[in-house]
């Protein structure tokens, strides 16, 4: 064939591979919008009184639930990354650390529900709370906050540690005022992304905090609460008659709040790449 | 001390600052350096010439134990500097680095301002309390570094948005922010351009009589303008050794007069 048509029959087939990629997510979008979108109002979004008609608490859960898995996992993924990164030698123990993670995000999260039900619920006397289900997606999103925080440790140049060693700085010295300071846009994009995912997600917290129905906020960490991801489970599966509406519109404040953590992620990227350039 | 290689340096007038003694460096099984004994002097500019793997940056490496980042390096014989041996284990690893410090041969300040750059070391090493003597002391190095009338009204700005010759100077304020005592140059040159080239050249002759200054080359025009003495390096070995004028113009190896006449490196 001329090579000039079969560039071109390449290129189009790309092209369509293209938009096939972006496709569904147009198409999940428009549906939640069309079918979602009337059911968005002050009382949907901030009652708390009703069963399917007002989701306040499952919002107000899901975000205390996200707050306890950040605090939890960003700071010991980050130190986590440091040690392997800056003091760990290759060595049979950190292949072994190093293969864990990588097994460890490969994990089913429904396997974390459960892990998290026989360590904190039951062991460690937590019971079904807040705590106990953001320690689980705590641990579900920890590969990924180690593996980003070691790939943004990396970037920072080598020349900047010899540097600081060169001017008498201590190890510990160079990693807190050199090297965490450069990677932590770094650190925080990948790890928002993480949780993200982890706000989304249902199997995890099945069995550690989720309930059933709880029309109120929470008092304490160790309270139960409801989530949006299992919530729009029980609506659309449990609760025979709830009217369509409300299901689309549980989700599409689930889209939203986790595009919204994305934006995040992508604003402090760009933050970043406009301030550094070495 | 070992003196054959160095018959025109007269001892009377020049105090060793830094003696190594029979110094071998292996990584791994590559023995970079072999054998290598030479005194370094007070207030004087000491260049180390030699071809590209011969050893002279993995020497100026040792003087601060910057190798010891490097794994799998061994060494033998010894450094002294002011007559105490560097890798005396009693000794303070970061102190040492403090008193001998090093401009790299890629201009590295780090990502921030001015200011921050050459406060860096002072702060680390909590020098001062107020931070008007912090102030202070930024001024004082950008002067000495010939940098303060270009840069006084960009203090706030980022070190990155400087040349690389302002960067390079940048580097030598930072480090003389620490008051070091010798200052380790590993090819500061080689990415600036002729003009910026010779303004760390005039900077090193006014920092000689504060500092003992030893600098990697590969310009020898360089090495006989800015240096007191040279020594000339051949695959791991100091080859010779002499006063600078002495060794570009009646070199005593025929190693030497090879390389300083253009046959090879």
């Amino acid at each position: 064939m001329n090579p000039r048509h079969s560039q071109k029959i390449a290129f189009s087939v790309l092209t369509i591979c293209g938009i096939i990629v972006v496709a569904p997510i147009f198409a999940i979008l428009l549906l939640l919008l069309i079918k979602g979108l009337p059911a968005i109002s002050l009382g949907f979004l901030f009652g708390t009184g009703g069963a399917a008609e007002s989701i306040f608490p499952a919002i107000i859960g899901t975000i205390c639930l996200v707050l306890v898995s950040i605090l939890t996992a960003i700071p010991l993924g980050i130190a986590g990354a440091i040690y392997l990164n800056e003091f760990a030698s290759d060595n049979k123990f950190t292949r072994i650390i190093r293969l864990s993670i990588v097994n460890l995000a490969g994990v089913p999260s429904v396997v974390y529900g459960l892990f998290g039900m026989g360590l904190f619920v039951i062991f460690l006397r937590f019971g079904t709370s807040i705590l106990s289900g953001g320690l689980t997606l705590a641990f579900l999103i920890l590969p990924v906050v180690i593996t980003a925080s070691e790939e943004a440790l990396r970037t920072v140049p080598v020349s900047f540690r010899e540097a600081a060693f060169a001017l008498g700085a201590t190890k510990i010295q160079t990693i807190r005022r050199i090297v965490l300071p450069n990677a932590l846009p770094g650190i925080l994009t990948g790890s928002i992304l993480g949780i993200s995912r982890a706000a989304g997600e249902t199997a995890p917290i099945l069995f550690t905090v989720a309930a059933f129905f709880l029309p109120r906020l929470p008092h304490s960490i160790f309270d139960q609460v409801m989530a949006l991801p299992y919530h729009l489970y029980i609506i659309s599966t449990q609760v025979p008659n709830t009217p369509e509406k409300y299901k689309y519109g549980t989700a599409l404040v689930l889209v939203v709040l986790v595009f919204s953590l994305n934006i995040a992620a992508i604003i402090i990227r760009m933050q970043f790449r406009k301030t550094k350039k070495w | 001390m070992v003196s054959d290689s160095l018959k025109n340096i007269n001892p009377e007038q020049n105090i060793s600052e830094i003696t190594i003694n029979q110094l071998d460096f292996y990584y791994g099984d590559c023995h970079a350096l072999k054998n290598i004994s030479i005194d370094i002097y007070k207030n004087k500019i000491t260049a180390l010439i030699g071809p590209s793997g011969c050893g002279k940056s993995t020497l100026l490496r040792t003087i601060n134990r910057m190798n010891d980042l490097i794994p799998n390096v061994k060494i033998s014989g010894d450094v002294l500097f002011k007559g105490r041996s560097i890798f005396d284990p009693d000794i303070d690893v970061v102190e040492l680095r403090k008193k001998i410090g090093m401009v790299f041969q890629k201009p590295n300040p780090f990502p921030t301002t001015v200011y921050n750059n050459i406060a860096f070391g002072p702060r680390i090493h909590n020098m001062f309390s107020s931070k008007s003597e912090i102030d202070d002391t930024v001024e004082q190095c950008l002067k000495a570094a010939g940098l303060w009338l270009e840069v006084k009204d960009k203090l706030k700005k980022s070190a990155l948005e400087l040349s690389g010759g302002q960067q390079q100077r940048i580097c030598i304020a930072r480090l003389l922010a620490v008051k070091p005592e010798v200052l380790l140059m590993d090819e500061p040159c080689s990415s600036l351009d002729p003009i910026a080239s010779l303004k760390i050249e005039e900077l090193m002759m006014n920092l000689k009589k504060d500092y003992t200054i030893i600098i990697v080359t590969h310009n020898m025009q360089q090495a006989a303008r800015v240096s007191d003495n040279t020594g000339f390096f051949l695959s791991g070995e100091l080859i010779e050794y002499d006063i600078t004028e002495h060794l570009f113009t009646t070199p005593s190896k025929k190693e030497t007069q090879d390389y300083i006449t253009g046959r090879f490196g």
